[in-house]
C-alpha cells in the first residue's frame, strides 16, 4: 500500500484555467505525479476516492449545488488548499454580487431564468476552513510548486503579503504611473514577480488585496491619474468585488 | 429490439467543465439521448457592463483557461472593429503566431491527454507514464513548446498579458523569435511525424459511426482560416462575419444551462473537423500527407474523426507558425505602441476559430467607451444540439452491445468534440436588454 499522499483535485465555478496550469507543468507533472497519488481529478482521470490526504480546489461557489459538494469535499479531506483567485476571494465571478441578482439573472436567461439556481460567487473559506491559498488569475506554477512542496515535506507554506509594487521595483521596472498608465499594484498581494507591470501591462489587482490595503489612497491615485470615481471603484472591483465589501465608502 | 436502457454520466471525466450524459429508452424506444449541461452559470454580462475598452479582453479571457487566448483574440478584433482602431500587419501576424500557437497546444492536450486513454482503455493519462513513457514525455514536450510560445509572444500562455487593442503592450525579440522557430523545426516537426505513427496505432479504436451534418467554419480565400474569414456553411457556403446571428439562431432548453444553436437543420457541428471539411485545401502538405496517413477524407461525417482533424491540424499549425516567424522576421520587428485612440464608438463583431470552432463576440460602446451591449456565441454551445443528434443516432445502432459498452461509446463521442463546457455556459446570452447606447 502506497504511503503517498492522496491528492484530490476539484473545481466549481471558474474557468479551469488553473487546472489547466497543472495539465501545463510539462516540466513537472512527471516529478509531481512520483510524490503522490492523485486519485481523483475529474478533468484529466476517471474514477472517484473515499479520502483525500490534500484537496486542491479551484473556483467560486455559486449554485446550491457548489455549497452541498464543498462540505462533502472538506469532509473527506485532511488539507484544503484554495487554487487560484476564484477560490480565494470569488475572483471575477464576483462582480456579479455588486448588481441585484433577480437583474443579472433575467438579463442572462430572460423568462427562462428560473430553470438556473444561483447565488452570489463565494469564495471557498466563507463557507469551509481552508488550510491555504494559492493566488492568482491564473495561480503561477511558481506558487503551486512551492505549495505543493511544503505540504507534501509537511512544512507550512507562506503567503505572500506585500503589495506587487515591492516585486516591480526589485525588477527594476519603470513605474506604470509614469508611462501615463494606471495601475493597482499599491494595494494588490504579490507573488506574481510583478508579472504584467513587466511586460508592459497594468497590475489589474487579480491576486487580491493585501492584508491591510489603504484603498482611499488607491482610489485618490487612480482620480488623479484621470479616472471617474465610479471608473476607479470599477477597476479595483475587478477581482476583489467580495473584499471590498464593506471597505472604503 | 425490445430493450430498457438507463444510462446516467454524472459529470463527464475528461472533459472541460461539467456535463452529464443521460440516455433512456424503454420497450426499445428511445425517450431521450442528451448531454446535459449542469455548469454554474457565471453571468459574464453583470461584468461586462459599463466596463472601460481596455478591459473588454482581459475579463472575457477569463471565460475559460482553456480557451483563453480565443476569447482574447476575438474580443479584441470586435472592440477595434467597434471603436475604428487601425492594427499594423505586424499585430496581425503576431496575432496569428498566438492562434496557430494556442490551437496546437489544446488539439495536442485533447488528443493525448484526454481522448487517447479510450483509444488504449484507460481511465486517464497517469498509467501511461508508466507503459507509453516516451508518448507521454513527447506529448508534455509538445504542449511545453507550444505554451513556450505563448508565453513569449502574449506574457503568458493561460490569461495572456501583452494583447491589447491596437496591438501588443511587448514585441518579442528577433533573437526570440529566430530561437522559437529553431525549436519549432528540429522539436515540434520531428514529434508531429512521431504523433502520427502514434495516432495510426490508435485509430483502429475509434468507432465507425457516421451522420450527414451541416459542418459550419471560417474559410478565407489566401490561407487555412484561423484568425478571420467568411462564415462557410457545408449546405450554403459562405456569408460575411457580420452575419453571424443568422448563421447561429440561440435557443434555450431546460436541460442545458447552455443555449443551444441551429442553422439549415436541427443542429450543425463547428471545429476541426468543420474546418477539414470546409477547408482541407488550404492545408499545408505536410498536413494533408498526415490526413491521408491518418484515413482523413474530405466530405468526413465521423464525429469521432473529429479528434484526428485536430492532429493533422496540429502539424498545420506547427509549419505556418514557422512560416509566420519568418515572415516577422523578414519584415523586420517594429517597436511599435498600441493604437488606443478610438475614431468612433459603434458596434463590433469578431468572429475566430479557436481550437472547439468558430467563437463570436459582438460590443456596442458607449460614447464613454464602455461596453453597453455585448454578445458572445461560443463554440461549445453550437455543438451541443449536434452531439444531441449524435446520441440519438448512435445508441439505436450499438443497442445489442453490453451498457457498458454503450456508455464507454457515448462518453468517446462527446469527448471527440473536446467540448469546452465552462466556455458554453460562461457567455450564455450577453445582452443587456433596454441598455441606452
Amino acid at each position: 500500500m502506497s504511503t503517498r499522499p492522496r491528492v484530490g483535485i476539484f473545481d466549481f465555478t471558474g474557468c479551469e484555467g488553473c487546472e489547466l496550469n497543472k495539465l501545463n507543468f510539462e516540466d513537472q507533472l512527471l516529478d509531481i505525479l512520483a510524490h503522490v497519488d492523485i486519485v481523483e481529478w475529474r478533468e484529466a482521470m476517471d474514477g472517484k476516492a473515499p479520502v483525500y490526504d490534500i484537496a486542491f480546489v479551484e473556483g467560486a461557489l455559486s449554485t446550491p449545488d457548489c455549497i452541498k459538494r464543498i462540505h462533502d469535499i472538506r469532509r473527506r479531506s485532511k488539507v484544503l488548499v484554495a487554487l487560484g483567485t476564484c477560490a480565494v476571494t470569488g475572483g471575477i465571478n464576483a462582480v456579479k454580487n455588486t448588481r441585484p441578482i433577480e437583474q443579472v439573472r433575467e438579463e442572462v436567461y430572460g423568462e427562462d431564468k428560473y430553470l438556473f439556481p444561483t447565488l452570489p460567487a463565494l469564495p471557498l473559506s466563507s463557507v469551509v476552513r481552508v488550510d491555504h491559498n494559492v493566488r492568482g488569475c491564473p495561480m503561477t506554477q511558481r506558487e503551486f510548486v512551492q505549495v505543493f512542496t511544503a505540504l507534501v515535506m509537511g512544512k507550512q507554506p507562506v503567503e505572500p503579503d506585500q503589495a506587487v509594487c515591492v516585486e516591480c521595483k526589485l525588477r527594476e521596472n519603470e513605474c506604470v504611473y509614469e508611462k501615463g498608465m494606471i495601475c493597482l499594484g499599491p494595494v494588490t498581494r504579490a507573488g506574481c514577480d510583478a508579472q504584467c507591470p513587466s511586460v508592459g501591462q497594468y497590475c489589474t489587482g487579480c491576486r487580491g488585496l493585501v492584508s491591510a490595503p489603504n484603498v482611499a489612497a488607491m482610489e485618490e491615485i487612480l482620480v488623479a491619474h484621470g479616472l471617474s470615481k465610479d471608473e476607479a471603484w470599477r477597476r479595483m472591483q475587478l477581482y476583489n468585488a467580495n473584499e471590498l465589501e464593506g471597505v472604503g465608502r | 429490439m425490445s430493450r430498457n436502457l438507463d444510462i446516467n454520466v454524472r459529470h463527464l471525466t475528461r472533459v472541460e467543465g461539467h456535463g452529464d450524459i443521460v440516455v433512456n429508452m424503454r420497450d426499445g424506444v428511445l425517450e431521450k439521448a442528451e448531454l446535459d449541461i449542469v455548469e454554474a452559470p457565471r453571468y459574464f454580462e453583470a461584468l461586462l457592463k459599463g466596463r472601460s475598452f481596455h478591459e473588454a479582453a482581459i475579463i472575457t479571457s477569463r471565460i475559460c483557461g482553456i480557451c483563453s487566448l480565443g476569447h482574447q483574440i476575438t474580443s479584441l478584433k470586435a472592440t477595434e472593429q467597434a471603436l475604428g482602431l487601425e492594427v499594423s500587419e505586424q499585430t496581425v501576424l503576431l496575432r496569428k503566431l498566438l492562434i496557430h500557437g494556442a490551437t496546437l497546444q489544446s488539439n495536442v492536450l485533447h488528443a493525448y491527454f484526454l481522448a487517447a486513454p479510450d483509444f488504449l482503455g484507460k481511465g486517464s493519462v497517469f498509467p501511461l507514464v508508466a507503459s507509453h513513457p516516451e508518448v507521454v514525455t513527447r506529448a508534455l514536450r509538445m504542449k511545453r513548446l507550444a505554451n513556450d510560445s505563448g508565453d513569449l509572444v502574449s506574457g503568458r500562455a493561460v490569461h495572456p498579458i501583452t494583447p491589447v487593442p491596437g496591438g501588443f503592450t511587448r514585441i518579442p525579440t528577433a533573437a526570440e523569435l529566430a530561437s522559437l522557430r529553431t525549436r519549432l523545426v528540429e522539436q515540434m516537426v520531428p514529434d508531429f511525424l512521431a504523433t502520427i505513427e502514434t495516432m495510426k496505432s490508435l485509430a483502429g479504436a475509434i468507432p465507425d459511426f457516421s451522420r450527414p451534418t451541416e459542418y459550419i467554419s471560417l474559410r478565407a480565400a489566401d490561407e487555412y482560416a484561423l484568425y478571420d474569414g467568411d462564415i462557410c456553411s457545408t449546405d450554403t457556403g459562405c456569408v460575411p462575419d457580420t452575419e453571424y446571428r443568422r448563421m447561429t439562431n440561440e435557443f434555450v432548453v431546460a436541460h442545458s444551462t447552455s443555449k443551444h444553436c441551429r442553422v439549415n437543420r436541427s443542429s450543425y457541428m463547428v471545429g476541426a473537423l468543420a474546418r477539414w471539411n470546409n477547408n482541407h485545401d488550404k492545408l499545408c502538405p505536410t498536413a494533408l500527407e498526415a490526413a491521408a496517413e491518418l484515413g482523413l477524407k474530405p466530405g468526413c461525417t465521423n464525429p469521432y474523426l473529429n479528434t484526428i482533424a485536430q492532429v493533422v491540424e496540429a502539424g498545420h499549425c506547427a509549419l505556418e507558425a514557422v512560416a509566420i516567424i519568418d515572415r516577422l522576421l523578414g519584415d523586420g520587428l517594429k517597436a511599435e505602441a498600441p493604437n488606443q485612440e478610438p475614431t468612433r464608438f459603434g458596434t463590433g463583431v469578431g468572429a475566430t476559430e479557436v481550437p472547439r470552432g468558430i467563437l463570436y463576440h459582438e460590443y456596442t460602446y458607449d460614447r464613454q467607451g464602455r461596453i453597453a451591449r455585448a454578445n458572445c456565441i461560443i463554440p461549445t454551445g453550437q455543438n451541443l444540439a449536434n452531439i444531441d443528434d449524435d446520441m440519438k443516432k448512435l445508441v439505436p445502432e450499438v443497442i445489442a452491445e453490453p451498457q457498458e459498452a454503450i456508455t464507454l461509446k457515448l462518453e468517446m463521442l462527446v469527448r471527440a468534440y473536446d467540448p469546452c463546457i465552462s466556455c458554453s455556459v460562461h457567455l450564455l446570452d450577453v445582452t443587456f436588454k433596454g441598455q441606452e447606447s
